[in-house]
Protein backbone atom coordinates (compact mmCIF):
# COMPACT_ATOMS: atom_id res chain seq x y z
CA UNK A 1 0.00 0.00 0.00
CA UNK A 2 0.84 3.41 -0.81
CA UNK A 3 -0.42 6.20 1.48
CA UNK A 4 -1.35 8.62 -1.48
CA UNK A 5 -2.47 12.29 0.91
CA UNK A 6 -3.04 10.34 3.76
CA UNK A 7 -5.12 7.53 2.54
CA UNK A 8 -4.00 4.02 1.55
CA UNK A 9 -3.97 3.25 -2.07
CA UNK A 10 -3.16 0.21 -4.08
CA UNK A 11 -0.56 2.07 -6.20
CA UNK A 12 2.82 -0.03 -5.14
CA UNK A 13 4.79 -0.71 -8.39
CA UNK A 14 3.72 2.13 -10.43
CA UNK A 15 5.81 4.62 -11.62
CA UNK A 16 4.64 7.70 -10.81
CA UNK A 17 3.75 9.20 -13.85
CA UNK A 18 1.56 5.94 -14.69
CA UNK A 19 -0.43 6.66 -10.89
CA UNK A 20 -0.85 10.83 -11.45
CA UNK A 21 -2.12 9.20 -15.08
CA UNK A 22 -4.18 6.90 -14.20
CA UNK A 23 -5.42 9.95 -11.21
CA UNK A 24 -6.33 12.01 -14.71
CA UNK A 25 -3.45 14.70 -12.86
CA UNK A 26 -2.64 17.55 -14.84
CA UNK A 27 1.08 17.09 -14.80
CA UNK A 28 1.94 20.76 -15.31
CA UNK A 29 -0.10 21.71 -12.25
CA UNK A 30 0.94 19.12 -9.63
CA UNK A 31 3.98 19.36 -7.21
CA UNK A 32 4.45 15.73 -5.63
CA UNK A 33 6.25 14.81 -2.60
CA UNK A 34 7.51 11.30 -2.06
CA UNK A 35 8.27 10.37 1.66
CA UNK A 36 8.98 14.01 2.37
CA UNK A 37 10.99 15.06 -0.73
CA UNK A 38 9.77 16.91 -4.11
CA UNK A 39 9.74 14.97 -7.19
CA UNK A 40 10.99 16.49 -10.10
CA UNK A 41 8.63 16.52 -13.07
CA UNK A 42 11.61 15.30 -15.22
CA UNK A 43 11.87 12.05 -12.46
CA UNK A 44 7.84 11.18 -12.54
CA UNK A 45 8.52 8.16 -15.47
CA UNK A 46 11.83 6.56 -13.61
CA UNK A 47 10.28 6.78 -9.92
CA UNK A 48 8.47 4.02 -9.16
CA UNK A 49 6.51 3.89 -5.85
CA UNK A 50 6.76 0.92 -3.20
CA UNK A 51 4.99 -0.09 -0.41
CA UNK A 52 5.30 1.74 2.77
CA UNK A 53 5.91 5.23 0.49
CA UNK A 54 3.80 8.42 1.45
CA UNK A 55 3.00 10.47 -1.64
CA UNK A 56 1.70 13.89 -1.11
CA UNK A 57 0.18 15.27 -4.46
CA UNK A 58 -0.49 18.89 -4.80
CA UNK A 59 -2.71 20.21 -7.73
CA UNK A 60 -2.95 23.42 -7.77
CA UNK A 61 -5.58 25.59 -9.16
CA UNK A 62 -5.56 28.99 -10.48
CA UNK A 63 -5.71 33.09 -8.89
CA UNK A 64 -3.76 34.48 -7.12
CA UNK B 1 4.90 66.35 7.27
CA UNK B 2 7.53 64.26 9.29
CA UNK B 3 7.44 60.60 9.24
CA UNK B 4 8.92 58.85 12.74
CA UNK B 5 12.51 57.97 12.40
CA UNK B 6 14.08 54.43 12.15
CA UNK B 7 14.77 53.86 16.12
CA UNK B 8 10.98 55.18 17.16
CA UNK B 9 9.78 52.27 14.44
CA UNK B 10 11.98 49.56 15.42
CA UNK B 11 10.80 50.46 18.82
CA UNK B 12 7.18 50.10 18.23
CA UNK B 13 8.03 47.07 16.35
CA UNK B 14 9.80 45.33 19.70
CA UNK B 15 6.81 46.57 21.67
CA UNK B 16 4.48 44.68 20.26
CA UNK B 17 6.32 41.71 18.74
CA UNK B 18 8.82 41.17 21.51
CA UNK B 19 12.70 42.10 21.05
CA UNK B 20 13.82 37.96 20.69
CA UNK B 21 11.28 38.03 17.31
CA UNK B 22 11.84 41.57 16.09
CA UNK B 23 15.39 40.74 15.55
CA UNK B 24 14.54 38.24 13.23
CA UNK B 25 12.20 39.74 11.49
CA UNK B 26 14.33 42.64 10.62
CA UNK B 27 16.87 40.77 9.49
CA UNK B 28 15.19 38.69 7.60
CA UNK B 29 14.51 38.66 3.58
CA UNK B 30 11.64 37.49 1.76
CA UNK B 31 11.17 36.84 -1.94
CA UNK B 32 7.83 37.42 -3.35
CA UNK B 33 6.48 35.78 -6.76
CA UNK B 34 3.46 37.66 -8.34
CA UNK B 35 2.44 41.34 -7.26
CA UNK B 36 -1.48 40.65 -7.94
CA UNK B 37 -4.25 39.81 -5.18
CA UNK B 38 -2.01 37.62 -3.07
CA UNK B 39 1.27 39.17 -3.58
CA UNK B 40 0.42 43.21 -2.80
CA UNK B 41 -1.04 42.05 -0.26
CA UNK B 42 1.21 39.80 1.34
CA UNK B 43 4.43 42.60 0.48
CA UNK B 44 2.18 45.25 2.96
CA UNK B 45 1.69 42.66 5.77
CA UNK B 46 5.27 41.63 5.95
CA UNK B 47 6.25 45.48 5.79
CA UNK B 48 3.92 46.74 8.57
CA UNK B 49 5.71 43.96 10.53
CA UNK B 50 9.03 45.16 9.80
CA UNK B 51 10.59 42.60 7.53
CA UNK B 52 14.16 43.73 6.62
CA UNK B 53 14.10 42.86 3.45
CA UNK B 54 11.74 42.31 0.24
CA UNK B 55 12.37 40.83 -3.15
CA UNK B 56 9.53 42.12 -5.49
CA UNK B 57 8.74 39.67 -8.74
CA UNK B 58 6.30 40.54 -11.51
CA UNK B 59 6.51 41.60 -14.76
CA UNK B 60 2.93 43.38 -14.99
CA UNK B 61 1.09 46.98 -14.82
CA UNK B 62 -1.21 47.71 -12.85
CA UNK B 63 -4.84 47.93 -14.19
CA UNK B 64 -8.21 48.76 -13.44
CA UNK B 65 -9.34 45.12 -13.18
CA UNK B 66 -6.77 44.69 -10.33
CA UNK B 67 -7.58 47.73 -8.21
CA UNK B 68 -10.95 45.80 -6.70
CA UNK B 69 -8.65 43.52 -4.83
CA UNK B 70 -4.81 44.40 -5.01
CA UNK B 71 -2.81 47.03 -3.18
CA UNK B 72 -2.29 49.74 -5.78
CA UNK B 73 -4.09 52.76 -6.07
CA UNK B 74 -6.25 54.34 -9.37
CA UNK B 75 -3.34 57.25 -9.56
CA UNK B 76 -1.11 53.88 -9.93
CA UNK B 77 -2.97 52.62 -13.38
CA UNK B 78 -0.65 51.76 -15.94
CA UNK B 79 2.72 51.74 -13.97
CA UNK B 80 4.59 48.66 -13.25
CA UNK B 81 3.63 46.34 -10.31
CA UNK B 82 7.14 46.60 -8.89
CA UNK B 83 7.62 50.22 -9.07
CA UNK B 84 3.73 51.33 -7.69
CA UNK B 85 4.23 48.42 -4.74
CA UNK B 86 7.75 49.30 -3.66
CA UNK B 87 5.95 53.27 -4.15
CA UNK B 88 3.34 52.29 -1.32
CA UNK B 89 5.85 50.00 0.50
CA UNK B 90 7.85 52.32 1.46
CA UNK B 91 5.18 55.13 2.18
CA UNK B 92 3.98 52.55 5.06
CA UNK B 93 7.96 51.39 5.97
CA UNK B 94 10.51 53.67 4.82
CA UNK B 95 12.97 52.28 6.26
CA UNK B 96 12.38 48.63 4.47
CA UNK B 97 14.95 47.43 1.39
CA UNK B 98 13.34 46.31 -1.08
CA UNK B 99 14.60 44.53 -4.58
CA UNK B 100 12.41 44.79 -7.70
CA UNK B 101 12.74 42.18 -10.71
CA UNK B 102 10.43 43.79 -13.29
CA UNK B 103 10.37 40.46 -15.40
CA UNK B 104 8.12 37.17 -15.68
CA UNK B 105 9.25 34.30 -14.10
CA UNK B 106 10.47 31.14 -15.84
CA UNK B 107 12.18 27.94 -14.40
CA UNK B 108 15.48 29.65 -16.12
CA UNK B 109 15.34 32.69 -14.12
CA UNK B 110 13.45 32.21 -11.05
CA UNK B 111 16.63 31.22 -9.19
CA UNK B 112 18.36 34.64 -9.70
CA UNK B 113 15.14 36.04 -8.01
CA UNK B 114 15.06 33.89 -5.06
CA UNK B 115 18.74 33.38 -4.17
CA UNK B 116 19.17 35.71 -1.17
CA UNK B 117 16.02 34.78 0.41
CA UNK B 118 15.67 32.08 2.94
CA UNK B 119 11.59 32.13 2.46
CA UNK B 120 9.98 32.24 -1.04
CA UNK B 121 5.79 33.37 -1.41
CA UNK B 122 4.34 31.55 -4.50
CA UNK B 123 1.64 34.52 -5.33
CA UNK B 124 1.12 34.01 -9.07
CA UNK B 125 -2.01 33.11 -10.67
CA UNK B 126 -1.45 30.75 -13.11
CA UNK B 127 -1.12 27.41 -11.59
CA UNK B 128 1.71 26.14 -13.81
CA UNK B 129 3.61 28.56 -12.74
CA UNK B 130 2.68 27.88 -8.85
CA UNK B 131 3.98 23.94 -9.67
CA UNK B 132 7.02 25.41 -10.96
CA UNK B 133 8.19 27.77 -8.47
CA UNK B 134 7.67 24.84 -6.16
CA UNK B 135 10.30 22.49 -7.98
CA UNK B 136 12.88 24.79 -8.04
CA UNK B 137 12.49 26.15 -4.44
CA UNK B 138 12.56 22.49 -2.79
CA UNK B 139 13.93 20.63 -5.51
CA UNK B 140 16.56 23.35 -5.79
CA UNK B 141 17.50 24.35 -2.52
CA UNK B 142 17.43 22.22 0.82
CA UNK B 143 17.40 25.18 2.99
CA UNK B 144 14.36 27.26 1.39
CA UNK B 145 10.70 27.45 2.89
CA UNK B 146 7.96 27.80 0.20
CA UNK B 147 4.93 29.24 1.28
CA UNK B 148 2.15 29.28 -1.38
CA UNK B 149 -1.89 29.13 -2.06
CA UNK B 150 -3.76 27.67 -4.35
CA UNK B 151 -7.80 28.09 -4.12
CA UNK B 152 -9.27 31.35 -2.77
CA UNK B 153 -11.60 32.55 -5.59
CA UNK B 154 -15.36 33.57 -5.20
CA UNK B 155 -17.51 34.32 -1.88
CA UNK B 156 -17.03 31.10 -0.22
CA UNK B 157 -17.00 30.69 3.74
CA UNK B 158 -13.79 32.36 4.97
CA UNK B 159 -12.97 29.48 6.94
CA UNK B 160 -12.59 26.80 4.12
CA UNK B 161 -9.51 29.18 4.11
CA UNK B 162 -6.62 27.46 5.82
CA UNK B 163 -2.91 26.65 6.20
CA UNK B 164 -1.40 23.02 5.40
CA UNK B 165 2.13 21.60 6.11
CA UNK B 166 2.41 19.72 3.46
CA UNK B 167 6.60 18.53 4.19
CA UNK B 168 8.93 20.29 6.41
CA UNK B 169 9.97 23.10 4.27
CA UNK B 170 6.27 23.49 1.79
CA UNK B 171 3.30 25.30 3.40
CA UNK B 172 -0.04 25.64 1.72
CA UNK B 173 -2.45 28.23 1.96
CA UNK B 174 -6.14 28.73 0.79
CA UNK B 175 -9.34 26.67 0.46
CA UNK B 176 -7.27 23.73 -2.09
CA UNK B 177 -10.13 24.12 -4.97
CA UNK B 178 -11.91 27.53 -5.86
CA UNK B 179 -10.30 27.75 -8.87
CA UNK B 180 -10.94 31.37 -10.50
CA UNK B 181 -13.00 30.96 -13.89
CA UNK B 182 -15.98 31.18 -15.59
CA UNK B 183 -18.27 32.89 -12.89
CA UNK B 184 -16.12 32.48 -10.52
CA UNK B 185 -13.72 35.47 -9.41
CA UNK B 186 -11.33 36.92 -6.91
CA UNK B 187 -12.99 38.93 -4.10
CA UNK B 188 -10.99 41.23 -2.32
CA UNK B 189 -11.67 39.82 1.36
CA UNK B 190 -10.85 36.16 0.63
CA UNK B 191 -7.70 37.03 -1.01
CA UNK B 192 -6.90 39.41 1.81
CA UNK B 193 -7.37 36.15 4.66
CA UNK B 194 -5.63 33.48 2.22
CA UNK B 195 -2.33 36.24 1.81
CA UNK B 196 -3.06 36.81 5.80
CA UNK B 197 -2.34 32.88 6.08
CA UNK B 198 0.78 33.23 4.05
CA UNK B 199 2.16 36.48 5.66
CA UNK B 200 1.08 35.01 9.02
CA UNK B 201 3.21 31.69 8.16
CA UNK B 202 5.88 33.50 6.70
CA UNK B 203 6.33 34.90 10.07
CA UNK B 204 6.04 32.29 12.08
CA UNK B 205 8.68 30.68 10.12
CA UNK B 206 10.84 33.67 10.26
CA UNK B 207 10.35 33.38 14.40
CA UNK B 208 11.40 29.82 14.57
CA UNK B 209 7.51 28.81 15.19
CA UNK B 210 7.31 26.05 12.11
CA UNK B 211 4.45 24.33 13.11
CA UNK B 212 0.90 24.57 11.57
Amino acid sequence: MVKVNGKPEDAAGRTLAQYLEEKSFDFKRVAAELNGDIVPKAQYDTTVLRDGDELEVVSFVGGG
Amino acid sequence: MSIPTREQMLAAAVSRHGEANQRAISSASVAICGLGGIGSNVAVALARAGVGRLVLADFDRVDVTNLQRQQYKATQTGMLKTQALKENLLEIAPYIQIVTHNIRLTDDNVRTVIADSQIVCEAFDDAQCKAMLAEAVLAGYTDKYLVACSGMAGFGSPNAIKTRRISGRFYLCGDGISEVGEGLGLVSSRVMLCAAHQAHTILRIITGQTDV
